[in-house]
């Protein structure tokens, strides 16, 4: 029991590591501005992965209106921010909470139904969300909301994501997520093994919108103006492909699948239907010739000789 | 009375619109009444269609009807090849796959179509003048007619198909129960590609016809109708022929009321609210049967 | 001999599917402890009455009462966390799982750490969850299936499928344990083996058994009493031997089945 405290631990240092890395790369000026906004989109966009996943991946109910969520968390968190100029961190907690709450009202109804209705559910009610918030006047329109404080920076985004993460790992490997995980395996089986799965449902899919309201938040504060155009499905589609890209069901696959496509995103940053002519490509070869993705159901801190390397830095007692 | 006047004249407007959604929905309801997909590609099929009539009318200088026909027989091919290259291949995979799939063929279609025709939308040319008729103070305008003429022609002769002929009947054999019909000697793989192709062609022609009618078209054209479209399809129940007809004519009916009294913007949350409110009243739609899941 | 109170009690239990009466006036008990046997020919409707036991089918008429309280519209995990567990006749695995993971799902109704706990790692958290593995372990060694702990669940032989079903479905730690055609595809090497197992457990852990069975073997060896249903009604009730030599039964299973 102590080992897998201490291998949190283990992996908690060597996340704060890289955080120092980089960090002093970038004040040490040795990243530039387009590296830098895109360092802080990929923890962004890690953040929208592992929250998606836990509702795709772990839970298995698939659901492509992720970008809804995160629009709610951007407009709740820039209204605070900028015209009640409360704290950063309360703005980031209010929008992970109307986003929360508001993915627990969306779950309740929707979450009824199966694979590709749902799929269509979520896309459409993701939808209505962004016609929603182009139709209030307070937040800027279909214009958009303008004079957001730069608030956001490596730092918080980083930060987050770490959270995020050991949020999201530490939930999967408990009864709590072995109930998603075993809807998402056999829905009739995990019921008549005393999983109430219309709550597990609803709790995964509250938790992941939650997350993508923080994500929304320190997405927003990056920028001058958000606009509802950020949070289309095609912004949807994007999480979607990291998430399947990197494996429906690992953690490891999100953050991969993040880096990925946010390295793609960038250097083809100027051949906007190049990019996503390989993302179709790139998803349809993924699913003749490796449905699972790259991780499948995978963590890199299962593999043996991370394992091993790990276990003896946490000192495993065998 | 200016309100009533008002109303019927949404209503022909929402007709005429209606009827386009319940071609391309037709389409979609074919598809997954067959191999239970969600074909997300289905509304760039349409896209296409549009591109090819607008190509036929303008580049080859043919009349409206031959551009027509054309764009219907080439997107109905193209149906069938997408269909054989990326959706045969995985028949017997996870569900999941293929919708995600199926999502992939859609964005390579839309990227594709504006890696080669720009992104800039295309001002389909005028083929019909500007006739209108006037019918005791409504006005019905040439494009409308053109869309209810061929709406109706198409539909009369899919049930010709469907009801009459040997196609239709395995058509309907392979979408009530696949490995059945199979066993019975029906090749349901020639049955998919068939029905691939005249639901694609609906799309086309559906696409031919909202350039003549809007008179313009772009690359990404066919997201919102295709979306819509299944809507109207879950609407009428999916996998039921008539129910995409009538789900897509009501969907048209209700958009256009939208725009018509409140505000254009929310057209496009109407379709979704009503998607949403179907799936939770009565999820296999206005026609559909319940059915009890077998543990 | 009618107990004054049975564990599990139904009343007139009909369910309709379509215009097809699957069950029909369906009445019986088993007392606590006892081992029930529910055998008829396919289709007779006995599956039906494990899902309307269960709750995943709700009575059209009727009802079933657990301890003498009424159980009928809650939900399966509700039943099952009031002490029913079951096995599935078509397997239903959480297969792409390892073996140890698919039992250790099953503690999930009696895991007391909230979700804080979890989050945090802390609390009852870490005690929890080395009993639920210890047990999980226990239970698979009764099974003979400690050996494949880690292996993915589907890649098991079929026979060991079948055992796993059973160990997942003792994991909820029920009164009642409701088995359907445990044995089915087994030899008759394994299906002894498991008429030992389902004994044994039964003794261990102090259970009711229900079991759904086509292997006469299984079911005349180790029943203490037997229903027999066709076309959704109860033909016969009595103790292996007298079931044995019921003109009705030997009638409806002539032909189909030889009652050896
Ligand atoms: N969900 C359902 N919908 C329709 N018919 C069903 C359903 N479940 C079972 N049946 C029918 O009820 C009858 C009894 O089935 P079942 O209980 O599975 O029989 P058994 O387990 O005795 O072989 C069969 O005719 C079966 O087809
Ligand atoms: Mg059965």
């Amino acid at each position: 029991m102590n080992s897998v405290r201490r291998r949190d631990l283990t992996m908690l240092i060597i996340g704060l590591i890289i955080f120092g890395v980089i960090q002093g790369m970038i004040s040490g000026g040795m990243i530039g501005a387009f590296w830098q906004l895109n360092i802080i989109l990929i923890c962004v966009n890690v953040i929208m992965a592992v929250s998606l996943n836990l509702i795709n991946g772990y839970t298995g109910q698939f659901s492509i209106g992720h970008a809804g969520f995160m629009a709610v968390g951007s407009y709740v968190g820039v209204v605070a921010t900028t015209n009640f100029h409360l704290p950063f961190i309360v703005a980031l907690i209010l929008g992970a909470i109307c986003a929360g709450i508001l993915g627990f009202l969306i779950g309740l109804p929707t979450l009824r139904l199966r694979g590709d209705y749902l799929a269509i559910a979520t896309l459409g009610l993701g939808e209505i969300i962004r016609i929603v918030i182009m139709n209030i006047e307070y937040v800027g329109g279909a214009a958009g909301f303008k004079g957001i404080p730069h608030l956001t920076n490596f730092a918080w985004v980083y930060g987050a994501m770490l959270i995020t993460l050991f949020f999201i790992k530490n939930f999967v490997n408990s009864s709590h997520g072995r109930a998603c995980i075993a809807i998402r395996e056999n829905e009739i089986a995990a019921e008549a093994m005393g999983v109430n799965t219309t709550k597990y449902k609803v709790m995964a899919f509250t938790i992941g919108a939650a997350f993508a309201g923080i994500a929304g938040g320190l997405f927003a504060h990056q920028f001058y103006l958000i606009s509802p155009n950020s949070f289309t499905f095609l912004a949807s589609f994007n999480y979607l492909i990291m998430v399947v890209l990197g494996g429906m069901g690992s953690i490891t696959g999100s953050i991969a699948g993040a880096f990925v496509v946010t390295f793609i995103s960038a250097a083809l940053a100027s051949f906007p239907e190049v990019r996503m002519i390989i993302y179709a490509l790139a998803l349809i070869l993924l699913m003749f010739y490796r449905p699972q993705g790259l991780f499948g159901y995978m963590e890199i801190t299962n593999f043996t000789p991370i394992k091993k390397v790990l276990d003896k830095i946490s000192g495993k007692e065998a | 009375m200016d309100f009533v006047h008002q109303l019927i004249q949404q209503l022909i407007n929402g007709v005429s619109l209606g009827s386009i959604y319940a071609l391309i929905a037709l389409g979609y309801t074919m598809i997954y009444g067959i191999i239970k997909l969600i074909n997300f590609a289905h509304g760039d099929i349409y896209m296409v269609g549009a591109y090819l009539g607008f190509f036929g009318v303008t580049a080859a200088g043919l009349p409206i009807l031959p551009a027509l026909l054309i764009s219907m027989f080439v997107t109905g091919l193209l149906g069938m090849v997408v269909e054989k290259l990326a959706y045969k291949p995985l028949r017997h995979a996870p569900r999941i796959s293929i919708l995600i799939t199926a999502i992939g063929v859609s964005f390579f279609l839309e990227y594709t179509g504006m890696y080669f025709v720009t992104p800039t939308p295309r001002t389909f040319p005028d083929v019909i003048g500007n006739i209108s008729f006037n019918a005791g103070g409504f006005i019905i305008n040439g494009q409308q007619v053109l869309i209810f003429a061929i709406t109706i022609i198409l539909m009369a002769l899919l049930t010709y198909i469907v009801q009459k002929t040997k196609l239709g009947k395995a058509m309907r054999a392979a979408s009530f129960d696949t490995e059945t019909a199979q066993l019975m000697g029906i090749d349901a793989d020639r049955v998919i590609s068939m029905t691939f192709f005249i639901g694609s062609s609906l799309a086309a022609a559906a696409g031919v016809l909202v350039g003549v009618y809007y008179n313009t078209i772009d690359p990404l054209m066919g997201i919102m109708p295709g979306l819509k479209a299944f809507v109207a399809a879950v609407l009428g129940g999916i996998g039921i022929l008539p129910g995409a007809v009538v789900g897509g004519i009501i969907l048209g009916v209700i958009e256009a009321l939208v725009a018509g009294f409140l505000s254009s913007t929310f057209r496009d949350a109407a379709a979704f609210a009503i998607l949403i409110l179907v799936l939770l009243i009565k999820p296999t739609g206005l026609f559909g049967k319940n059915t009890h899941e077998k543990v | 001999m009618a107990e004054n109170k049975p564990l599990l009690k139904a009343e007139d239990v009909s369910e309709v599917f379509g215009g097809l009466k699957a069950v029909a006036d369906f009445n019986f008990y088993i007392n606590k402890g006892e081992l029930i046997g529910l055998i008829g020919p396919n289709g007779a409707g006995k599956t039906t009455i494990f899902n309307l036991i269960t709750g995943v089918y709700v009575p059209t008429t009727g009802d079933i009462q657990l301890d003498g309280e009424s159980i009928v519209g809650q939900k399966p995990y509700e039943i099952t966390q009031r002490g029913i567990a079951r096995t599935f006749q078509n397997i239903r695995l959480f297969s792409e799982l390892s073996v140890l993971d698919n039992v250790k799902i099953a503690y999930h109704c009696h895991v007391k750490y909230g979700l804080i706990e979890t989050v945090l790692r802390m609390g009852r958290y870490f005690t929890e969850e080395n009993e639920i593995t210890a047990e999980s372990l226990k239970l698979l060694k009764i099974f003979k299936l400690d050996e494949h702990a880690y292996e993915v669940a589907k890649n098991l032989p079929y026979g060991a499928q079948r055992r796993l079903e059973i160990a997942r479905a003792l994991a909820a730690k029920p009164k009642l344990l409701l088995l359907d055609e445990p044995a089915a595809g087994m030899n008759p090497q394994e299906t002894h083996e498991l008429m030992e197992m389902i004994r044994w457990i039964r003794k261990q852990f102090g259970l009711t058994v229900l079991l759904i069975e086509h292997d006469m073997s299984l079911v005349m060896g180790i029943c203490e009493r037997i229903y027999v249903l066709e076309y959704g009604m109860i033909i016969a009730e009595g103790t292996p031997a007298e079931i044995q030599n019921n003109p009705e039964v030997i009638r409806a299973y002539l032909g189909t089945e030889s009652m050896n």
